[in-house]
């Protein structure tokens, strides 16, 4: 018997250091004696760079050092980061430079670093730092930059495609032939950034006497920057150890590896001094990895009953100006689109462009949200063309439960074959058509309208590859004073991470939560692991946690039966107690078996067993598991002033076996959130010349309370039979299907004026765009004269 | 991101603070600090000598005369915000004072400093051409009176000489039954406006408009007062054609497109919330004179 | 130039002395002066609010503040509100009770934003707490269950006048 903790909304572990503005994020780690650093970053988006002179600026009191890549070189076994997952569509490698030495790629890619007393006499230096720039042209634009006559994001590099394939399955050809109706789209969401709270950063503290690097940054992925920081500096593993203190959110960004975490690193040995680097706000907008834009021309054939036959088109994904994770984004992207639905045909050409803005990789989603919403888009279009409610195209379409486990035609990046193992999704939409009462909607709709009111509603279908093999390490061990200690190389970012662990663990273990310390992130307690991203981190180290947890609890019995002289069968643990059941005054404690099982010098083991009260599982589990949903927004939109209200969002959510509701419906909410601002107002902005038009957060805007409506979360559990635990990943399930739903709304709120939206995010100035454009009056007189009372 | 070095002053009267811009030069003036501390931080401003204003207490009071407030240059947002005899007498400026950022820059956000940086879509800046509103500058030689719709000598740029300074401002009281408006599009609460429309009207007794004033702000380059708005609205009958009929004279403003939004947008919500505007003034006109 | 200051800061309730160079920001005075480092920079441009603090009992943007505007006068931070090894004030408490934080970046600023807003307005109905912190970005919550804390508090409150 197992105590029941998995599945209850407990407390989380996390709260009370960060409640009390006690916990120690990267920033907040002073070691004796830091010196500080600042990055000199490319003012131009493509040019040559022909000398970097940092006398003047070394000449500033308080400066320690200044670095260009011909002072790392001879300590670095490379001059770039070599990360790319492999991929056989990548054409040409695009390492970035360590520090950028001869050309520049995009605006931000760091030239040099100013190592100072503080941040502030950093800032003075780098200000004096004179680089000699040759302007080039830039390829800025990525549908512009697969052009033959496209400026080259890199001047050596004879296109600017640095990828290309296809995502080909069924008979393409005469689904299309054979189609009632076949309908193009073209669309294209845009560039946006992940923008968690705390920005990036690094700290550095290199101990001549052992030798030894350590590393603390906010990182989600710890055992992956050690590997980088020992390859680069060619050191052995054992003498670098890297931490993940407290993160202030992840989101994506944070999985790569990046120079400034490398070059702090350095700096600290170099100096013999801790080194600390803080991103700030205007760096993460112009250094820090961001994700979205795509351009996607695509068609869809139907039946005459919207069953869809197949889609096909092209797609092309902007790159950035490096690969610093590999294909993955546009091949997520592009797999994602039929994910939900039985789609028998497609065939899809995919392009990566070059372009010459910060790097693109992962950002909540990674590809997913824009799947979705193309293909929410097209069945939109096919409803509408074909005059049958949207939800009921999508029913006719998703995947039936009677079909799982459904094999999609295609394997994942890594080869793994896509096999959704679960899930009923004609149950979760109407579950979502119920509670936001789609049926009736049409009737609320002409009531509003009677009162000069526009109101839609929007439906998108989602499903998220969750719980990326292969594998995440986590250990449990009890100590002699009775905690149960749980590690893991899972990254804690704010998710929720160690109250996850701790209740798997406390569910084999006796069920006390108050026992159990858990720490996470931190190399040194396993040699491998890989982090959190790809919302995998309680399907992979919540597996290894409960096996490793069932592991001790099988030994904790045992020795506990030795030590009471009774079958272990009879056993049970409650609290930190081991007791006979039915007998609660024989018992021990864990303190008294962990020192038993511990041994005594010449004396045997108990009951033979191997020393110690500790278990190290790497679960394997290579399958992804698909965690899905449906989400029905309703919105009303001013077509005067083109403002879109949100009025309501219902998502229903399937991940399985939910080991903590509460922090699930937080992740949900917060990734709805997100989508909000991807379907209204995230959108990083270039010029023509690739110089960045939103660096503040005046200017790229995040959703606030104010423009958060609520958002009701119903739980729909299909457990996967994948893993022990049932459960599948939920981090970035409410971003895939909001821009979707919400720009359906708003499409559905314009119905009178028939307009087309094609983009995400959509501004009120688009809105009245769309508007104008489909009035036959002169717009502006037109709209005053239709004017409503104001709100 | 952290501050260039600069002198640092902090003096406790105003003749002192003319005294060292006299003396400094490439000073810049720190009033609240909500506009001029993320430039510092951003060190796209890099002042040889920063002169605090925080520490005169002179300049910071609200005064009801009989028919002006007269509110000194150092008061906060939010002691405006949360001033009863504003509230009961000069109510568009708490309606467009909720829209000015977030309570934690109106604490410490100051009126001086909100008009000085003139940014053609702040509230206040809007509220100050509607009411015809007059900036007190001290400097050298004294005070001397700017009517505000001569204060803007450009874009975000005052009428002023490099060793004044704005003191304050005087704020005309309209008529007990007055019916006023201030709205804006923003993009999210809180956000300086892509467009405001303030509005004030009283009606007489036959329900024609006596009196109008109405600005127009975030779309052109300074705030806009609408004359000839104005002059379309009074001695005509308040109503919906009337008020659709005067909103077109917003079509002619000229207002620039930015990264953000197009030119046509700004013109068109101008007329959008001003026909809005004065539908609102005038109903809670009429409502006030009824009551 | 005159590149630093003596300034004297009471904080949290204890006064407290420092040396600093004039251009100090006040978010850094505590943070590495005072090594009060649960006040978050999250922008230093005035957006995020997450170096929320009150200055003399009102919320200030700390990154939009000279350390040396400080002197003789108090402010308070998020490690005021409960001691070390105190219980969570209701507050805090309600946070935790509502999962109103994920990675608690973000969390201090609000804190002290809702501090001081729900000590001026005990009444207050959530459209208000909305409102009350649109000057505070949060990408983890989703601000509903921040709301949902801070009801919790003002009903609390109401039925506990204490």
């Amino acid at each position: 018997m197992t105590a029941k903790v998995v599945g209850l909304r407990v407390p989380r572990l996390e709260d009370r250091s960060l409640l009390t503005g006690r916990a120690r994020f990267v920033e907040d780690i002073g070691l004796p004696d830091t010196l500080e650093a600042a990055f000199l970053r490319s003012p131009h988006a493509h040019a040559q760079v022909r000398k970097i002179d940092v006398q003047a600026a070394l000449q500033v009191p308080g400066v320690h050092a200044v670095y260009t890549m011909a002072d790392l070189r001879p300590h670095l076994t490379s001059d770039r980061l070599v990360v790319a997952l492999p991929s056989a569509t990548i054409k040409r490698s695009l390492d970035r430079p360590v520090l950028a030495y001869d050309e520049v790629c995009y605006v931000g890619e760091p030239i040099a670093v100013v190592i100072a007393d503080d941040r502030y006499i950093a800032e003075d230096a780098m200000a004096l730092v004179e680089v000699d720039y040759d302007p080039l042209p830039a390829a800025v634009d990525c549908r512009d930059a697969v052009k033959a006559d496209a400026p080259r994001a890199h001047t050596n590099a004879p296109d600017n495609v640095v990828a290309e394939f296809n995502l080909k399955f069924g008979d393409v050809a005469s689904a299309f032939d054979g189609a009632a109706a076949v309908f193009k789209e073209s669309l294209r969401p845009m560039r946006g950034g992940s923008h968690s709270m705390e920005c990036r950063g690094v700290i550095a503290n290199y101990e001549v006497a052992t030798d030894q690097l350590t590393v603390w940054s906010s990182t989600q992925t710890p055992h992956s920057a050690l590997r980088l920081l020992a390859d680069l500096l060619g050191r052995d593993e054992g003498h670098v150890r890297v931490i993940t203190p407290d993160v202030g959110g992840g989101f994506g960004p944070k999985l790569v590896f990046y120079s400034e975490e490398l070059v702090t690193a350095f700096a600290a040995i170099a100096l013999r001094r801790p080194v600390k680097w803080i991103e700030d706000r205007r760096e993460h907008f112009l250094s820090t990895t961001q994700e979205r834009e795509q351009y996607w021309d695509v068609e869809i054939a139907a039946d005459n009953d919207g069953r869809v036959r197949g889609v096909r088109g092209a797609m092309v994904h902007d790159h950035g100006a490096y690969t610093a994770r590999g294909v993955n984004v546009a091949f997520e992207a592009a797999q994602t689109l039929t994910m939900p639905y039985d789609v028998p045909a497609c065939d899809l050409h995919v392009r990566l462009a070059v372009t010459n803005k910060v790097p693109v990789t992962p950002v909540r989603g990674a590809g997913q949200p824009q799947g979705v919403f193309i293909m929410e888009r097209l069945l939109d279009r096919v409803a509408l063309e074909m005059k049958l409610d949207r939800a009921e195209v999508r029913a006719r379409n998703l995947i039936r439960p009677e079909q799982m486990p459904y094999s999609k035609p295609f394997k994942t990046r890594g080869g793994v074959p896509v096999v959704i193992d679960s899930g009923d999704y004609p149950q979760c939409q109407a579950k979502a058509l119920a509670a936001a009462s789609w049926q009736d909607f049409p009737q609320r709709q002409a009531e509003a309208r009677a009162q000069g009111r526009l109101l839609g509603i929007g439906i998108a279908n989602f499903v998220e590859m969750t719980g990326r093999g292969p594998y995440e390490p986590a250990t449990v061990r009890i100590n002699t004073s009775g905690k149960i200690h749980v590690s893991s190389s899972a990254a804690a970012m704010g998710q929720g991470t160690k109250t996850m662990l701790a209740q798997i663990v406390a569910e084999q273990l006796g069920g006390d939560m108050s026992h159990i310390v858990v720490t996470t992130g931190d190399t040194a307690t396993s040699a491998t692991g890989f982090g959190g991203f790809g919302s995998r981190q309680t399907v992979t180290a919540g597996s290894s946690a409960h096996a490793a947890a069932v592991k001790v609890r099988d030994k904790v019995l045992a020795v506990a039966g030795q030590l009471l002289e009774v079958s272990h069968q009879d056993l049970e643990i409650v609290g930190n107690e081991i007791r006979l059941k039915g007998a609660a005054g024989l018992k021990v404690t864990f303190a008294e078996v962990v020192k038993a099982s511990m041994g005594t010098a010449g004396f045997y083991l108990p009951g033979g067993l191997p020393p110690g009260m500790e278990a190290t599982e790497h679960v394997v589990i290579n399958d992804m598991t698909y965690a899905n949903g449906t989400e029905v927004a309703t919105v009303e939109v001013d077509p005067d002033t083109g403002a879109v209200t949100i009025l309501d969002i219902v998502i229903v959510h399937d991940c399985g076996k939910a080991i903590n509701p509460t922090i699930v419906e937080g992740q949900v909410i917060g990734g709805v959130v997100h989508g909000i601002g991807n379907a209204l107002f995230e959108q990083m902005l270039y010029n023509d010349d690739g110089q960045p038009l939103t660096t503040t957060l005046a200017e790229y805007l995040l959703p606030t309370s104010t423009e958060t409506p609520r958002i009701r979360v119903l739980h729909h559990e299909s457990p996967t039979p994948l893993n022990p635990l049932g459960a599948k990943g939920v981090g970035e399930a409410g971003v895939l299907p909001t821009a979707a739903a919400v720009v359906s709304a708003i499409e559905n709120a314009l119905g009178q004026y028939a307009v087309t939206i094609r983009q995400s995010p959509v501004s009120p100035s688009d809105i009245v765009a769309l508007i104008a454009a489909a009035r036959t009056e002169p717009a502006a007189s037109a709209i005053i004269d239709a004017c409503r009372p104001g709100r | 991101m952290k501050p260039p070095a600069f002198h640092y002053f902090d003096p406790t009267t105003v003749a002192e603070a003319i005294g060292l811009l006299q003396h400094n030069e490439n000073a810049k003036i720190l009033a609240g600090g909500q506009s001029l501390m993320p430039m510092l931080n951003m060190r796209f401003v890099q002042p040889d000598a920063l002169i605090d204003l925080n520490r005169i207490k002179d300049l910071s009071f609200i005064r009801r005369g009989t028919d002006t407030f007269e509110i000194g240059a150092m008061t906060r947002q939010r002691d405006i915000e949360f001033s009863p005899e504003i509230r009961a007498d000069c109510p568009i400026v708490i309606e467009a004072i909720e829209n000015v950022g977030h309570r934690q820059t109106r604490n410490r956000g100051t009126i001086g400093g909100s008009l000085c940086h003139l940014d053609p879509a702040a509230e206040l800046v809007t509220i100050a051409g509607v009411l015809d509103g007059t900036v007190e500058v001290t400097g050298p030689e004294g005070r001397r009176d700017i009517h505000f719709l001569a204060f803007p000598a450009g874009y975000m740029t005052p009428a002023i000489e490099m060793n004044e300074l704005v003191t304050g401002i005087r704020l005309p009281i309209w008529s007990k039954t007055h019916g006023y408006a201030f709205i804006e599009c923003a993009r999210r609460h809180g956000d300086f406006a892509l467009a405001s429309v303030a509005a004030l009207i009283e009606v007489d007794a036959e329900g024609r408009i006596a009196r109008a004033a109405v600005a127009v702000g975030g779309v052109a380059s300074v705030p806009l007062r609408m004359s000839e708005m104005e002059a379309g609205l009074v001695g005509q009958a308040a109503g919906d054609d009337l008020f659709k009929k005067v909103s077109r004279i917003c079509e002619t403003i000229e207002s620039a497109a930015d990264a953000h939004v197009p030119a046509g947008y700004r013109r068109h919500l101008a007329g959008v919330l001003s026909f809005r505007a004065l539908r609102l003034a005038s109903m809670r006109a009429q409502k006030r004179r009824a009551s | 130039m005159t590149v630093t200051r003596k300034i004297a800061v009471t904080v949290n309730g204890l006064r407290r002395e420092a040396e600093v160079p004039v251009r100090l920001t006040l978010a850094d005075l505590l943070r590495k002066k005072f090594e009060l480092t649960g006040t978050h920079l999250g922008c230093e441009h005035g957006v995020c609010g997450a170096c929320t603090v009150l200055f003399d009992g009102v919320s200030v943007r700390a990154c939009l503040m000279l350390a040396v505007q400080a002197d003789n006068h108090a402010i308070e931070t998020v490690e005021g509100l409960a001691a070390a090894d105190a219980p969570l004030n209701d507050l805090q408490q309600a946070f935790s009770d509502k999962h109103a934080l994920q990675c608690g970046f973000c969390t201090p600023g609000i804190l002290m934003t809702l501090t001081e807003f729900l000590r001026d307005n005990p009444v207050v109905s959530e459209e208000d707490i909305k409102i009350a912190i649109s000057g505070n970005i949060c990408r983890c919550t989703g601000y509903q269950p921040i709301v949902e804390a801070a009801m919790q508090v003002v009903k609390a409150r109401q039925g506990n006048p204490s």
